[in-house]
């Protein structure tokens, strides 16, 4: 592969973590207009794990994901006991209050003679673990990759879990939830811890992968984007936002003659697929539709020309 | 003592605008039961045009006024089909996204067309400033004060006093028996953003000629003001967010006084979690204004 895919590819990658972690919360019912927080949180985490602590990479993976999603999980219990739309508005001040900080945080440490740490709007410069380690940049692409195997892993797990389900249940119906014993609450926080972490691993990938991050990486378009990958790729399977990132970044890519229109169509794009398809395009119908077909081919398909007679799904 | 005095009057001058704000963002959500965030950005393309024609088309003030009025009421209206209309209503998540990604088009038109310049826009009231005892007065922000306070009264008098309001008023409270008692919903959503819009358009002139330019970023710094009001006043109360928008802009300046003006969008965040800790019902909402 060519160095210029693999940096649209681990652009994909990465912003597949900030659209699977609105993703989470979208199934559940929730809207977050700020995921874009726990990414600077991960990113600048992360960062001052490596860069400033001199720590490895994997400990700025953890750091990163806990650190954010106990912040996460912190403003979800602030906001959900009063309904979906206190954390709605919660997020997105949250997300700009997250801004603001960086703009405002100035915090250097010297690390072998040279200044490092967040430095208001210039931002946190020299991360440079990727390449003091001699990681090439398809190494580092193949990291991002297994982090998101993980990441999917768990999707995986989660959809065919009793938690997952119990999530969807709660977008579905509180009441009916609550009245099965299960609180909505509850679930609705695990999934903005869960949500935040993701987020964060996301961020420390970014800033490892940037090695450098300021505060206008994580304005308010960082969370239009990643809502808008959650909702058209559809949110019956968590592939669908891997489909909504690489619509975006292939377009992005594909249309570059048009670069300075590029927002205004992925935004046209993504309202009209709304009015059609509200749910995305791979909405819960379709993923059941599809995953029924994929089923009764299997069974008619698996001996050769003998039909499994009764097929009751 | 003085310094205090000072910065509680322009505070409450400051937020009647945000009040102003709050309540647009409150009788869209009374309407509709979902957030319109590209609100703010529909008022910024709304005061745009108009300083884009008193700039290059005509020096006039009361007609860029006009033109801005008349493109927030477009815009309000494309927001509205597109974002709410269009998209079934049993889906409240996906209206709230095309909103939200609306606002991303929104401000990309805008970059695209002025080339992300910020305009000047052109104050009525001129740089006077006048004596009340030993406090000093803006000019700007008095004209600021009186414009919002009187389109705060038109607005109580339309929701409370006229049986129109009453249908607005039924909407907001039940969406089904208000259809049942024969009141047009589809109908009354449509004026509201007509209204709504038409209203924040002409004061968002108003607040960008008190601050004598118009930037891309304004459309974010109005939806996020809009946004905190609305809570702190409590969602869905008219008085509400009168009163938390008077309250937000008085702590505004007495933090960008004693602190700095850094602090000064810090603080709002502040009060707003500090209320949704302590108070999230704010100040005059009801316990039951839930999702």
């Amino acid at each position: 592969m060519s160095d210029y895919m693999i940096s649209v590819l681990s652009l994909i990658g990465i912003q597949s973590f900030l659209a699977l972690s609105t993703y989470l919360l979208l199934i559940t019912g929730q809207i977050s207009f700020g995921q874009q927080a726990y990414f600077g949180i991960g990113a600048f985490v992360g960062a001052a794990t490596t860069a400033m602590l001199g720590m490895g990479f994997v400990t700025a993976l953890l750091a990163g994901g806990i650190i954010s999603g106990a912040v996460a999980a912190g403003v979800g219990a602030l906001t959900f006991r009063l309904g979906g739309l206190y954390f709605a508005v919660a997020t997105l001040a949250f997300a700009e209050l997250m801004r603001l900080t960086w703009v405002n945080l100035n915090y250097q440490v010297s690390v072998g003679g040279l200044l490092v740490g967040p430095k208001g709007t210039e931002g946190f410069r020299d991360i440079r673990y990727i390449i003091d380690n001699g990681i090439s940049p398809t190494g580092y692409f193949w990291i991002i990759v297994l982090c998101l195997v993980l990441v999917l892993l768990f999707f995986f797990v989660l959809e065919k879990s009793r938690f997952g389900l119990t999530l969807r249940m709660v977008d579905n119906d509180q009441t009916a939830t609550a009245s099965v014993g299960l609180s909505p609450t509850h679930h609705k926080i695990a999934a903005a811890a869960t949500a935040g972490a993701i987020a964060g691993v996301g961020g420390v990938l970014f800033a490892h992968y940037m090695t450098f991050i300021d505060p206008r990486n994580f304005g308010v378009m960082v969370g239009v984007h990643s809502l808008a990958y959650a909702l058209i790729g559809g949110l019956g399977t968590f592939l669908g936002p891997l489909i909504g990132v690489t619509i975006d970044i292939g377009l992005l890519e594909s249309l570059r003659v048009f670069s300075s229109f590029r927002m205004i169509i992925f935004g046209s794009l993504v309202v009209v697929i709304l009015i059609f398809r509200p749910r995305g395009i791979l909405d819960e119908h379709t993923v059941y539709f599809i995953s029924r077909k994929a089923r009764v081919f299997y069974k008619t398909h698996k001996f050769f020309g003998m039909k499994v007679s009764d097929d009751s799904n | 003592m003085l310094d205090f005095a000072q910065n509680t009057i322009d505070g409450v001058m400051v937020g009647a605008s945000y009040a102003l704000l709050g309540l647009g963002f409150t009788l869209m959500f009374g309407v509709m039961r979902r957030l319109n965030l590209s609100y703010g950005p529909t008022l910024a393309m709304g005061v745009y045009a108009g300083a884009y024609f008193s700039l290059q088309v005509y020096d006039s003030i009361l007609l860029a006024l006009c033109i801005a009025v008349f493109v927030s009421i477009v815009v309000g209206l494309v927001v509205e089909t597109l974002c709410f209309k269009a998209v079934k209503s049993d889906s409240p998540l996906t209206s709230m996204v095309s909103a939200f990604v609306m606002w991303m088009v929104l401000e990309e038109i805008i970059i695209l067309l002025t080339w992300g310049r910020l305009l000047p826009v052109e104050n009525l009231a001129g740089l006077k400033t006048f004596n009340v005892g030993s406090l000093l007065v803006r000019s700007d922000y008095l004209v600021l004060f009186l414009i919002a306070v009187a389109l705060m009264v038109l607005i109580y008098w339309l929701i409370y006093r006229t049986s129109y309001g009453r249908g607005i008023r039924a909407v907001g409270a039940n969406r089904k028996a208000a259809q049942l008692m024969g009141i047009n919903v589809r109908r009354i959503s449509t004026e509201v953003f007509i209204l709504t819009s038409a209203l924040g358009g002409f004061l968002a002139f108003f607040i960008a000629a008190s601050l004598h330019q118009i930037t891309p970023g304004f459309g974010l710094w109005a939806t996020i003001k809009g946004l905190i009001v609305m809570v702190l006043g409590g969602i869905g109360s008219i008085p509400g967010a009168i009163l938390g928008g008077i309250l937000l802009g008085v702590i505004e300046l007495h933090a960008s006084w004693y602190l700095g003006g850094g602090y000064r969008d810090l603080a709002a965040f502040l009060l707003l979690f500090l209320f949704l800790i302590v108070r999230p019902r704010g100040l005059l909402g009801t316990r039951t204004a839930r999702n």
